[in-house]
């Protein structure tokens, strides 16, 4: 039995080509039950359709429309977009990792290089952590960022608050009052310390933040869903970086999928930070981020031996060790190759710095971030490069 | 020279009727005077076919169970009157405010705009039904002749020049005595006068203009005096005069007032859509836009009202005095007159009747007035449209009236000053910054500039997440050193500090009460395979440590 070649390339946009030789093939009756399969020649399959006339409310699979590459836009970071081509518009991305892995870092550069091109940004802020300060050193032109501060500050518990607000000096027991007049043990924990209640004698922390989540997170959703709808925002950021994993995976698998469906035709980046892939196959990119691990385990490592070999140091050593901010004992090593009056603090920084005059970028400067591609579903074939790394800067040297 | 005249008649039955549209299909008659001296003032055709009349009294027209009977509303005239002349003025800059029912307009050089005068004529008859009144149309060759023709014809009457005699002949006398003036110490003299004349000429037999207009001038003129020929002149159709043009203040308001009051909110977004659909149109008319709406609700409840208002958490006026300050888009003043005023500010001109009663839905359910609403009140500032043209290979922008829509939502979910552009202080303090209105067409015009400026492209830039509020620590000190810290709040956040830079101090404002002074800290935690770093303050005017944020 010789089988017609058919050679599918749907990618490329090409119908099926068949072989122009006609050959017999088994063709099973798709709707026929428990009939035998009949030998039909495929170059008579023009004919099929105008025998069976079911057949011909089928689209043969080569005239499915085929979904165009989306447009790439920047990230901002040239490493990450040698990774990954940029970050896909009309597309859902998720990037995740932990805490200080530089998911900030990267959103500020996809918010800068997006309002250098024009473009309006948003952020739906879950926890209210955006720092204006750090968005305006990013290079974020603070102009075309709409912010979306995210919390349990909604008009209704904001009165009871202005109302009770002149109390604010009074003694603790109205506090308290107030405090659970407002359900702040559900809502928001910073009220009762306010108020100066006991955690555990009026109020479950655990129980009430996993609901102060949930609070958030529905903000959250329906404020994209209203921004999404609303359109001509080149990039829209959730950042639920700080909302519990457990309650973030709580979120509708149909919600995203909801807002995949909605950006797939406009020119929106739809980006979502947060500590755990929750999108499943909704989302187009996944990216991991996380710091350099084996740097900073390095000084981590040291630091445990420095503490362990603490008391064994004269004073002299310690307050010269105290003076280096956490110099690591193997950088002491290093210290008599440095110039004078400068050294290297640690193995990721590459950088020397003056003791005398230390600086928040001293600890901050150069922090490796990783970068590993989880999944992409933008193209058939898998990405070449899985990971790549990217320092970040601090902006206020002193 | 053309002249045009849009005559409303009827008029008090039509301003009620304009408010109320859903009495056109019922008998309605408008009492005026006090209670319980109500007398009916004027009905419409429905009313007049069952037997009322102007003059009965309020307790003879009640006998008539499928009447509808309302007070004569001042408030509802001068809208209407005003949406008259808006009419007006959208045809011609050149209106003559006649009467209250009536205008005038000069149509000379408005052919080559809106066509032959059949064309205007019919448009000037269609215009006001737009603004919720049914008006006759006549054009003539002279101010008088039109205004004769719209009240003695229905609909639209065109009469070409040298013809004015013969079409308004066949119009009863009473037309020429129709003309009612606005001074009322004026109205008594005028009616006794007319009256007068009408009986007269009643006497004569004269019954129509044709009549009239044949009568011998000398012999009309010894027997009436100048009135007599003025007469003969209109209903000759040969009287002329110099219109006398107004200039409209360019007022737009809109009132109601409820027999009853109103307690929910779903009727009043009737009412208001009703009135927001007026002023709308009435700006339409005029070319133009608003980008302002001031809403003034007269509440039932005067007694008591502080309390109810304190209730719905009205700011101090250092706040509205700060809000205003910050350009706050909304405030509400409310007054001791029982009165609640919302003012809606719009970042743009709109005209969108739709999207205003959103936005005040939205406003009215995050501040609702209190008490039970007896008058609405609603004005709109008018302003040019805007003119903006998107470039072909600009980024789209978000459109103004759904980005203000969508903000609007977002505000009522997550509170006013929750959402909007970040704007940096000029301060050292951490969070010396505050919120303002997003706009998406303020940059319009700087774009290629800007985009240009920055063109360079920065590094990444190690950014800080802040902790609202930051979240209070305890720490171990060595040397002044921090060396651990435990945070009961964020499990995560606790452990041996493994490095830290630090201290930075910064103090500020210490000329004011809101004084501060902190050290800073860099520290690194280890978070369980990773680490994570923190900025720890110290603030050291209170005592206590605090964790501002994380390094991300």
């Amino acid at each position: 039995m010789s089988s017609a070649v058919v050679s599918t390339s749907a990618a490329l946009s090409r119908p099926f080509v068949f072989d122009a030789e006609p050959a017999p093939e088994v063709c099973p009756d798709l709707f026929s039950v428990g009939r035998p399969p009949q030998r039909i020649c495929l170059a008579e399959t023009g004919n099929l359709a105008s025998a069976d006339p079911r057949l011909s409310s089928i689209t043969p699979a080569s005239r499915l429309d085929i979904r165009p590459a989306p447009e790439m836009a920047s990230s901002g970071i040239a490493a990450i977009d040698v990774l990954t081509g940029g970050l896909p518009r009309g597309c859902l991305t998720e990037i995740c990792g932990p805490s200080s892995s530089g998911r900030t870092t990267l959103l500020l550069a996809a918010l800068a290089a997006a309002t250098r091109r024009g473009e309006f940004c948003v952020v739906v802020d879950a926890s209210d952590a955006l720092d204006p300060h750090s968005v305006a050193a990013a290079g974020v032109d603070l102009d075309c960022l709409l912010w979306v501060r995210c919390g349990d500050d909604s008009p209704q518990r904001h009165r009871v608050i202005e109302k009770h607000g002149n109390q604010k000096e009074g003694c603790p027991i109205s506090r308290a009052s107030f405090a659970r007049e407002v359900g702040a043990g559900e809502a928001c924990p910073e009220l009762v310390e306010w108020a100066g209640l006991s955690s555990q004698a009026s109020f479950d922390f655990d129980r009430t933040s996993m609901r102060q989540s949930e609070r958030r997170l529905e903000q959250v959703l329906r404020a994209t869903d209203l921004l999404i709808e609303s359109g001509g925002f080149g990039l829209i950021v959730l950042d639920i970086c700080d909302v519990m994993p457990q309650a973030a995976r709580r979120i509708p698998l149909t919600t995203w999928f909801r807002f995949r469906r909605a950006v797939e035709h406009k020119p929106t980046v739809l980006l979502a930070f947060e500590q755990q892939p929750i999108a499943g196959s909704c989302s187009s990119l996944l990216l991991k981020l996380g710091s350099a691990g084996k740097s900073f385990t390095e000084l981590a490592r040291s630091s445990v031996r420095d503490i362990a070999e603490k008391n064994h140091q004269t004073p002299a050593a310690e307050q010269r060790k105290n003076a280096a901010h956490g110099a690591s004992r193997g950088l002491a090593d290093e210290d008599e190759k440095a110039p004078q009056g400068r050294k290297k603090i640690c193995s990721t920084a590459q950088t020397t710095f003056d003791l005398k005059n230390p600086a928040h970028s001293q600890l901050l400067t150069e922090l490796e971030i990783t970068a590993r591609l989880d999944c992409s579903r933008l193209e058939r074939k898998p990405a070449r490069l899985t990971s790549t790394a990217f320092v970040s800067n601090t902006a206020w040297a002193g | 020279m053309p002249f045009a005249c849009i005559y409303v008649p009827n008029f008090p039955v039509a301003a009620v009727l304009r408010a109320e549209p859903e009495l056109r299909t019922q008998a309605v008659a408008i009492l005026e005077g006090k209670p319980p001296l109500e007398k009916v003032l004027a009905v419409n055709e429905k009313a007049a076919s069952i037997g009322i009349t102007p003059g009965m009294t309020k307790v003879q027209a009640e006998l008539c169970t499928e009447l509808v009977l309302r007070l004569r509303s001042f408030v509802q005239e001068s809208a209407a009157h005003s949406a008259l002349l808006d009419c007006a003025q959208s045809f011609s800059p050149r209106v003559e405010d006649s009467t209250c029912d009536t205008a005038l307009l000069d149509l000379s050089g408005t052919e080559s705009l809106f066509g032959p005068l059949p064309e205007i004529a019919r448009a000037l008859r269609h215009n006001p039904r737009t603004l919720g009144l049914d008006a006759h149309v006549a054009t003539a060759s002279n101010p008088d002749a039109a205004m004769l023709a719209a009240r003695g014809f229905s609909d639209v009457t065109v009469i070409p020049s040298g013809q004015e005699a013969e079409r308004l002949g066949s119009l009863s006398i009473e037309v020429l005595f129709a003309d009612q003036p606005r001074d009322t110490e004026k109205e008594g003299e005028a009616k006794k006068e007319a009256d007068r004349l009408l009986e007269t000429l009643d006497r004569w037999g004269i019954r129509n203009l044709r009549a009239l207009a044949a009568l011998p001038e000398v012999a009309l003129s010894e027997r009436l005096g100048q009135s007599g020929l003025h007469l003969q002149q209109l209903a000759r159709g040969t009287a002329t005069r110099t219109l006398v043009p107004v200039e409209d203040p360019l007022v737009f308001e809109e009132a109601a007032e409820l027999e009853h009051p109103i307690i929910l909110l779903e009727p009043l977004a009737f009412l208001l859509n009703r009135l927001l659909e007026h002023l709308c149109a009435r700006l339409a008319s005029r070319a133009l836009a608003t980008q302002e709406l001031r809403l003034t609700l007269d509440l039932d409840n005067h007694t008591g009202i502080d309390q109810e208002f304190e209730n719905f958490g009205i700011p101090s006026e250092s706040a509205v005095a700060q809000n205003e300050a910050q350009s706050a888009p909304q405030y509400f003043v409310p007054s001791r007159q029982g009165t609640f005023s919302r003012t809606l500010r719009l970042p743009l001109p709109m005209l969108d009747a739709k999207l205003f009663l959103k936005l005040l839905q939205l406003d009215l359910n995050a501040h609702p007035p209190g008490a039970p609403i007896v008058k609405i009140h609603l004005a709109a500032e008018p302003a040019r449209p805007r003119s903006a043209q998107g470039g072909l290979f600009l980024p789209p922008t978000p459109e103004p009236e759904k980005l203000e829509l969508t903000l609007a939502r977002i505000a009522g979910m997550v509170g006013e000053n929750k959402v909007g552009a970040m704007e940096l202080l000029d301060t050292h303090h951490p969070e010396g910054f505050r919120m303002r209105r997003f706009m998406s067409e303020s940059r319009h015009a700087s774009t290629p500039q800007k985009i240009s400026g920055q063109s360079e492209e920065k590094s990444a830039v190690t950014a800080l997440r802040r902790f609202r509020p930051p979240l209070r620590a305890t720490v171990t000190l060595e040397n002044g050193q921090p060396t651990r810290v435990v945070c009961a709040k964020k499990k995560e956040v606790q452990g041996n500090v493994l490095w830290k830079a630090g201290p930075w101090r910064s103090s500020g404002d210490w000329w004011e009460r809101e004084a501060w002074a902190r050290d800073e800290w860099d520290i690194a935690l280890q978070h369980i395979d990773s680490v994570a770093l923190y900025r720890l303050v110290h603030d050291l005017l209170g005592g206590n440590w605090f964790v501002e944020g994380t390094y991300d």
